[in-house]
């Protein structure tokens, strides 16, 4: 039995200076990376399969298994192959990669040259989110440090391998979180999402074999290699392997990040922080950012990984569990959330494009009270012709916080009608509510 | 609302699907042309770092968000200049240049003062008060959403998420975070910005000009990384009670006595066994794709 937490990538974040490289090697830092390269390691190849192997899945949210992303990479393509790091972290909730980058930007960095070597990269690309200064400034930092020790550039530790890595900042747009809309936003252009197939391990990055991971899947490369594949699979559950990130945010007395083997339940991980602020009880969360369909209290004990919160209608995504409590309006949570998606929708498919826009319509007319019964319908009814139809995961996203919200709260969204508008006060919600506010 | 305009955003922006045609290289075109640089406020050592940027990736087109936020970092916002310079480097259209500037929210199309101030008010911000700092700030600032002050000093908006939800009610300033945010702290904030005393992010570096910020974001690093700490609090509390209780990760060579999977010895054996997998499964998946 493995202990409730399990800090691996999050150990080093209070260490004194732990984004440098002299703090980084100081424990133990690419070492992994010596070991990946020494001719007994068995070479790329041997690198893919201890990933494939230790049952790495992709913690950008889909849950793809990281090592068979790699073995779809043609070796036999005579063009460059390129590695891309997903560091474009917006998903609402979302808050695991940031604080990864700003405190320990070396083990991305091990883990892209890894992964690389793996691959038979030559030129790798850490795509941040251009809206965190400091993260970049770090990424930047931990790269020049990597360079002069010899960890990247031209015959990595003597091997011959070159490696080149670019700290590459985005402009604002939660799109470029979809992968195929991230590569074309890397090669200058607008972002927004490319039909697939080809998928991107055969053409992606100027039409080049390219696999694209999320930060945390990179990071958790080099101790999957330090330990071995047996190590990683000995924590999390039967098809959900390893350790994650879990960000908790909200109501809770203790936000933060968890660091545990996938499968702790959200109870335990409230019960760690000391529970709900005081005198509150859970209403809603979101197992993995405003995209996987809300739950309730009733879910307290589901065992968070892929297979579990698949089976209760939701998905894991990225961990992202945003918890409110009884003062929150839940139609004003997910009307903001829906404004959100109406603002990032790309623009390039007509079930997005136009029907995010119809959602917000339809949901503010309801928030207000204007609306009538049958506004829920036709929000469902909005819902099915974006769900499925939209052309990538955007417009999905956008329907489950609504039908999810309706299946759990079609009373509340009724009381804004009888109420003749929210009958909630946006100040009892707020942290800094007096004691006692109620809704 | 939405920087997207609809009608843009056609995928027939691009010609043809990029995933079908690989974008050709352009580096040194734009010499080849004979184009004319350094007019319209961007001087000769902002377009020679312009070129300098493109010439960072395999393909220089690659370098345009990049170059954007140099033109913002030097000029203030996107100007018409900037768009017809970037557009000559990468040998583009400034219309093309410019569909693209239009579509990425921190591209400034009106000056920015010297502080960004952005209120997060997605969903869980907006709920622990984000709002509630939002129409404080407008209301304190006489401005509204995207308006800048009439010294020149704060410009205002609301933001998405900017994974920071465990420091809700998060406000950025030039992209710096500024956590756990009530209303009177972010009225103290821009009051203190607006009367040049010296800001630090809450988890970072001291706040510099939003123009210096877009040249961080260009490629060009200051010297401010080694600032501020690893991690705010919220960062570190699932790792101190860790600390706390004794719970650790499995030690690497404790990794198959949990009792599930006995493995005969630590790394070294597994090693081997690894390779040897490896060479079989390689083998399996030549027949692939």
């Amino acid at each position: 039995m493995t202990d409730t937490l399990t800090p691996v990538l999050t150990d080093n974040w209070g260490t004194d200076r732990s984004w440098t490289l002299e703090a980084y090697e100081a424990q133990g830092g690419y070492r992994a990376l010596a070991k990946a390269l020494a001719p007994e390691f068995g070479g790329p190849d041997a690198v893919v399969s201890e990933v494939k192997e230790s049952g790495l899945r992709g913690r950008g949210g889909a849950g793809f298994p990281t090592g068979m992303k790699w073995s779809f990479i043609p070796q036999d393509n005579p063009k460059p192959k390129y590695l891309v790091v997903n560091a474009d972290e917006s998903e609402p909730g979302t808050c695991k990669d940031i604080p990864l980058m700003m405190a320990s930007p070396h083990t991305l960095v091990e883990g892209v040259i890894i992964s690389s070597y793996a691959i038979r990269a030559n030129t790798a690309f850490i795509y941040v989110r251009g809206e965190v200064l400091h993260v970049v400034r770090r990424l930047q930092a931990a790269v020049r440090e990597a360079y002069a020790a010899g960890h990247l550039g031209k015959d990595v530790h003597g091997t011959g391998y070159d490696l080149d890595l670019i700290v590459h900042a985005g402009a604002g747009a939660y799109i470029c979180g979809e992968e195929t809309a991230l590569l074309d936003s890397l090669e200058g252009r607008r972002g927004q999402p490319r039909l697939r197939p080809p998928f991107p391990a055969v053409a992606g990055l100027y039409a080049s074999p390219t696999v694209i991971n999320n930060v945390e899947s990179i990071a958790s490369v080099p101790s999957i290699i330090a330990h071995g594949a047996d190590w990683f699979g000995s924590m999390g559950t039967e098809k959900s392997k390893g350790y994650v990130i879990y960000s908790l945010s909200g109501h809770v007395k203790k936000p933060g990040q968890y660091e545990a083997p996938l499968g702790i339940t959200l109870r335990e991980l409230i019960d760690l922080g000391g529970g709900m602020r005081e005198g509150h009880q859970l209403k809603f969360w979101t197992p993995g950012g405003s995209s996987t369909p809300i739950l309730t209290e009733e879910h307290l004990d589901m065992p968070l990984d892929y297979e579990a919160v698949g089976a209760a209608g939701s998905m894991l995504g990225t961990r992202a569990l945003q918890i409110f409590d009884e003062t929150t309006c839940v139609v004003r949570a997910v009307l903001r959330w829906t404004e959100f998606y109406k603002h990032e929708s790309c623009g390039k498919c007509t079930p997005c494009r136009e029907g995010t826009w119809w959602l917000a319509q339809t949901l503010a007319r309801l928030e207000q009270g204007r609306g009538s019964e049958s506004d829920l319908d036709l929000l469902l009814d909005q819902c099915e012709n974006i769900l499925g139809r939209a052309f990538c995961a955007l417009g999905d996203g956008a329907t489950s916080p609504i039908s999810s919200s309706i299946q759990y709260f079609r009373e509340e969204y009724l009381a804004h009608l009888t109420h003749g508008g929210c009958p909630f006060d946006p100040m009892a919600s707020a942290v800094f509510a007096p004691q006692g506010a109620q809704a | 609302m939405s920087p997207t305009e609809p009608s843009e955003g056609r995928a027939s922006d691009r010609g043809v699907s990029s995933a079908m045609s690989p974008t050709e290289p352009s580096e040194g075109r734009a010499s080849d042309r004979g184009v004319k640089f350094g007019q319209g406020g961007l001087d000769d050592a902002v377009v020679s770092e312009l070129r300098e940027i493109a010439a960072r990736y395999p393909q220089a087109r690659s370098g345009l968000l990049p170059m954007l936020h140099l033109v913002q970092s030097s000029a203030g916002q996107v100007t018409p200049e900037g768009i017809e310079t970037c557009a000559e480097i990468l040998g583009l259209s400034a219309a093309e240049v410019a569909g693209i500037a239009t579509f990425y929210t921190m591209y400034k199309r009106r000056q920015v003062g010297d502080y960004h101030v952005g209120v997060c008010t997605n969903t869980l911000c907006a709920v622990m008060g984000g709002d509630l700092i939002f129409d404080r700030l407008k209301d304190h600032l006489d401005i509204a959403n995207d308006e800048t002050t009439e010294d020149r000093k704060i410009t205002l908006e609301h933001v998405e998420c900017n994974a920071a939800c465990d420091y809700a009610p998060v406000v950025m300033v030039n992209w710096e975070f500024m956590d756990n945010q009530t209303p009177e702290s972010a009225t103290q904030l821009v009051d203190d910005l607006r009367e040049g005393r010296e800001v630090r992010s809450t988890r970072g570096p001291r706040i510099c000009t939003w123009r210096e910020a877009e040249r961080v974001l260009a490629g060009f690093p200051d010297d401010q990384a080694d600032e501020g700490p690893s991690a705010g609090p919220a960062s570190l509390v699932g790792r101190e009670i860790a600390r706390e209780k004794g719970w650790t990760a499995p030690s690497g060579d404790a990794a198959g006595s949990t009792g599930q999977q006995p493995s005969v010895s630590p790394v070294g054996a597994a090693e081997q066994a690894d390779t040897g997998r490896a060479e079989s499964e390689a083998k399996v998946e030549e027949g692939k794709e």
